[in-house]
């Protein structure tokens, strides 16, 4: 939980040698680059809306890790977090982003026009696609550290903004501290409502304070582009559909997203960005495009090759559950999205989405009539 | 002392000289002479209280009763000098809206300095949850001298054990829901220091979280001594897990009958206890050991964080006064089943819980019985409130096994 600027100060009568973490069982990228020397240097300083380096590493701290799952052990509390504590997260999102370098500039590419092919993966096989991303909205901290006030401000913000979207963007907010029992239910069985955290990883880092104020969801009409308000972070924008037409999902994303940065801009209030990280959020395995397009998608036979996680490897893709992370799968159906997020654009990740989940089907149909898929497995992009 | 920890002492001993006489709230000069944070150093706020202000329209909790918009605003740029605001201390009480039967307290103190800085939303809860105990005026007595309790051996054929807790926070280091690191483990290397010294019947050893062998744990489990990350909501919402297990430890006695927590809820939580019905020397070990640890620390330059009118000081306002629970889990197949059960208990001030504790179910009719008071009676007095109401319950379930019929206590007076 962040305690504020004014808690630090205190700290600081304490030698760093006493307040420094116990890391010896722990196993993420926090507490693999942490040193004793480097928690000596950052613990004096703050950004100035009064984020610590304690505040920054407490979700990694409460949360050793798993041997097989290597998470962050970090999150940021404003924009400036980045630049302040560039010493701890420029090495993390090295370790997490396949080597990006502190001098490394990110590509944004939002031009649907840019993907090739995506409107015809087999839909007997792709159930449903999906593209979704996150925005921070400048000026304002992030939800590990925003205070009720600021919450509430950034939630009136995006209402508005997305107020004045029309057309096929047109819609409604539903937020959640009002919401009718009807309204509710309906959510959830569009499967459009997201609950109060209940991951450690995320409560460790204090975004679950004050819930459900100020948090909300927005979707239109046809229920094809939804936005989650203030729960891991300012803004989470998602495009969706049954099928496998993937093309017209992102095309609907990059409008809608336009969209929605030019009211944003107009209100003085643009989305956190540089051309370094690109698009900035609370997760440092988040940033670059925020991207995850995925589809579900049945691979029953695939799933079950001795191969699949290499091709999946090589594909530059992951798997999930049909829960999202952290879930299995179910009847053989898997969540199958990029795995990149920083250092490639929108469209290349998708473009990578698309070829990936079209080869893996063709390889699935060859499984089904008993062919041997070796000559399908790619090298790795 | 070359430690650090030396020159934050002897200022902090000072507001406890100031506490022990009585002094109501610090003043401002006197905070100003720390060393370190000056109080009320620019807490952050962009926008104005009643942009901050948190949505209390669906709670049930004693905060959420007494913390008005006013109060919000006059407190809300406010610290401790240790840097702990309002905004904290009300966060377990903003994030659990409560429960239409029970009502939780709602918030927490973040160091002794809390109880005053924060008093006009304190007191009043104070007074609310301890029935009308007025911090500003009422004082409260403490009383550790067993040999007072009467009549305090239980039937063993109904009391299957007795047990006595309370708590105890050393001066000068903040609370859990605000300790740095670094306090914590000071908290914990005082503690241990001082349970070293203890001798006889209380020798004992200390087994810390961090370092604890499977067999340690397994044997600590099979005692019903081990205690776990806590889980609840309301615990973990006001930042007391933080950095879990970090200089979190459990120490007792080679007869497993006195046994210490460290860091968990509270800095130290202290409990006697054994099997049967001998609360009489259940309490007289609760007595002898709290005085021979507070002997110990003393002799090293620390104390205990109480003052005359709140008593003992605790993370939460709930545990103030004596933090004392003192209870039994006796057989009580009749007089349970019995419509009159709960007025009963009520009106001899006691609380039933299940045999787990807090917010569990009884199981077989055995029930947990313990005083619901802490604050504005001594712990002889809540002990032998225990002991009176006990002994009446027995005597109640004797009649109804007989045939007879049992009488509604008239309610307690002091």
């Amino acid at each position: 939980m962040p305690f504020g600027n004014t808690h630090n100060n205190f700290k600081l009568n304490f030698k760093s040698d006493e307040e420094y973490p116990d890391l010896t069982k722990h196993n993420n990228h926090m507490a693999k680059v942490l040193t004793k020397e480097m928690y000596e240097k950052l613990r004096g300083k703050q950004t100035s809306s009064g984020f610590t380096l304690d505040d920054i590493i407490q979700t990694g701290v409460d949360n050793p890790g798993h041997p097989f799952i290597m998470t962050v052990g970090c999150v940021a509390g404003d924009e400036e977090s980045y630049e302040v504590f560039k010493d701890l997260l420029d090495p993390i999102i090295s370790d997490r982003h396949s080597g990006y370098k502190a001098t490394d500039k990110h590509k944004t590419d939002l031009n649907f026009e840019n993907l090739k092919g995506g409107d015809d993966l087999d839909p007997n096989y792709v159930l449903s696609s999906r593209v979704r991303t996150g925005r921070s909205i400048k000026g304002y901290t992030l939800p590990p550290h925003n205070s009720r006030g600021e919450r509430r401000a950034v939630e009136k913000l995006s209402v508005e903004a997305l107020n004045t979207l029309d057309g096929e963007f047109k819609g409604k907010y539903y937020p959640l501290n009002k919401m009718s029992d009807a309204d509710q239910e309906q959510l959830i069985a569009d499967h459009f409502l997201f609950d109060k955290p209940v991951s450690p990883l995320l409560l460790g880092a204090g975004m679950a304070r004050d819930w459900p104020d100020a948090r909300g969801i927005w979707h239109n009409e046809q229920k094809s582009f939804l936005v989650w308000v203030n729960e891991e972070d300012h803004l989470r924008v998602i495009s969706m559909e049954k099928g496998g037409n993937m093309k017209e999902v992102f095309r609907r994303f990059c409008v809608g997203l336009n969209r929605i940065e030019e009211t944003f801009k107009k209100h003085n209030h643009g989305f956190m960005w540089n051309e370094h990280l690109g698009f900035v959020l609370t997760c440092p395995s988040n940033l670059g495009t925020g991207l995850r397009g995925g589809v579900h998608v049945k691979l029953p036979k695939l799933s079950t090759h001795p191969k699949f996680e290499e091709i999946l490897t090589r594909l530059r893709l992951q798997k999930r559950g049909t829960g999202g992370v952290d879930t299995a799968s179910v009847g053989g159906v898997f969540d199958i999205s990029n795995a990149d997020r920083l250092g490639s654009s929108e469209v290349q990740q998708v473009q990578m989405v698309v070829d990936g989940v079209k080869l893996m089907v063709e390889m699935e149909k060859k499984l089904e009539k008993g062919e041997a898929i070796d000559s399908l497995i790619p090298a790795q992009k | 002392m070359a430690h650090s920890f030396g020159r934050i002492l002897s200022s902090k001993r000072n507001v406890g000289i100031l506490s022990l006489i009585g002094a109501g709230s610090v003043t401002a000069g006197f905070l100003l002479k720390r060393e370190h944070v000056s109080a009320g150093a620019g807490v952050r706020r962009v926008y104005p209280a009643s942009a901050e202000y948190p949505d209390l329209r669906k709670h049930n909790n004693c905060m959420a009763s007494h913390l008005t918009p006013a109060i919000y605003a006059k407190l809300v740029d406010k610290a401790t000098p240790n840097g702990y605001t309002l905004d904290e201390a009300i966060q377990t009480g903003v994030d659990n809206p409560g429960h239409p039967f029970i009502k939780t307290v709602g918030m927490v103190a973040g160091d002794e300095e809390s109880y005053q800085v924060f008093a006009d939303l304190l007191n009043p809860v104070i007074k609310e949850r301890h029935n009308g105990y007025d911090p500003e005026t009422m004082t409260h007595p403490t009383d550790l001298d067993s040999s007072k309790l009467t009549s305090g051996q239980f039937d063993d054929r109904y009391v299957l054990s007795s047990r006595v807790r309370t708590g105890r926070s050393i001066r000068g280091l903040s609370l859990p829901p605000a300790c740095t690191r670094a306090e914590r483990r000071e908290v914990e290397r005082v503690v241990v220091d001082a349970l070293a010294g203890l001798k006889e019947d209380l020798a004992g050893k200390y087994y810390s979280l961090t370092n604890m062998t499977d067999q340690e744990q397994q044997q600590l489990i099979d005692d019903h001594f081990l205690f776990d990350k806590p889980v609840s909501p309301l615990l973990t919402c006001s930042g007391m897990a933080r950095d879990w297990p970090d200089a979190r430890g459990i120490w007792h006695n080679n007869t497993k009958t006195f046994l210490v927590w460290i860091n968990e809820e509270d800095h130290t939580r202290v409990i006697s206890m054994e099997k049967g019905g001998n609360m009489k020397r259940v309490f007289d070990r609760f007595c002898t050991g709290l005085k021979e640890v507070e002997r110990l620390i003393q002799e090293k330059g620390w104390e205990f964080m109480w003052n005359e009118r709140l008593g003992y000081i605790l993370t939460c306002p709930s545990n103030l006064g004596t933090g004392l629970r003192a209870g039994v889990h006796v057989k009580l197949p009749r007089l349970s089943k019995d419509p009159r059960f709960s007025k009963i208990l009520d009106n001899l001030r006691l609380q039933k819980r299940g045999t787990g504790g807090v917010d569990t179910a009884a199981v077989g009719s055995t029930f947990d019985i313990s005083n619901l008071d802490r604050l504005g009676q001594s712990e002889v007095q809540l002990v032998q409130t225990v002991v009176d109401g006990v002994n009446y319950l027995i005597e109640c379930e004797k009649k109804l096994e007989k045939g007879q019929d049992i009488k509604i206590p008239a309610p307690y007076r002091k």
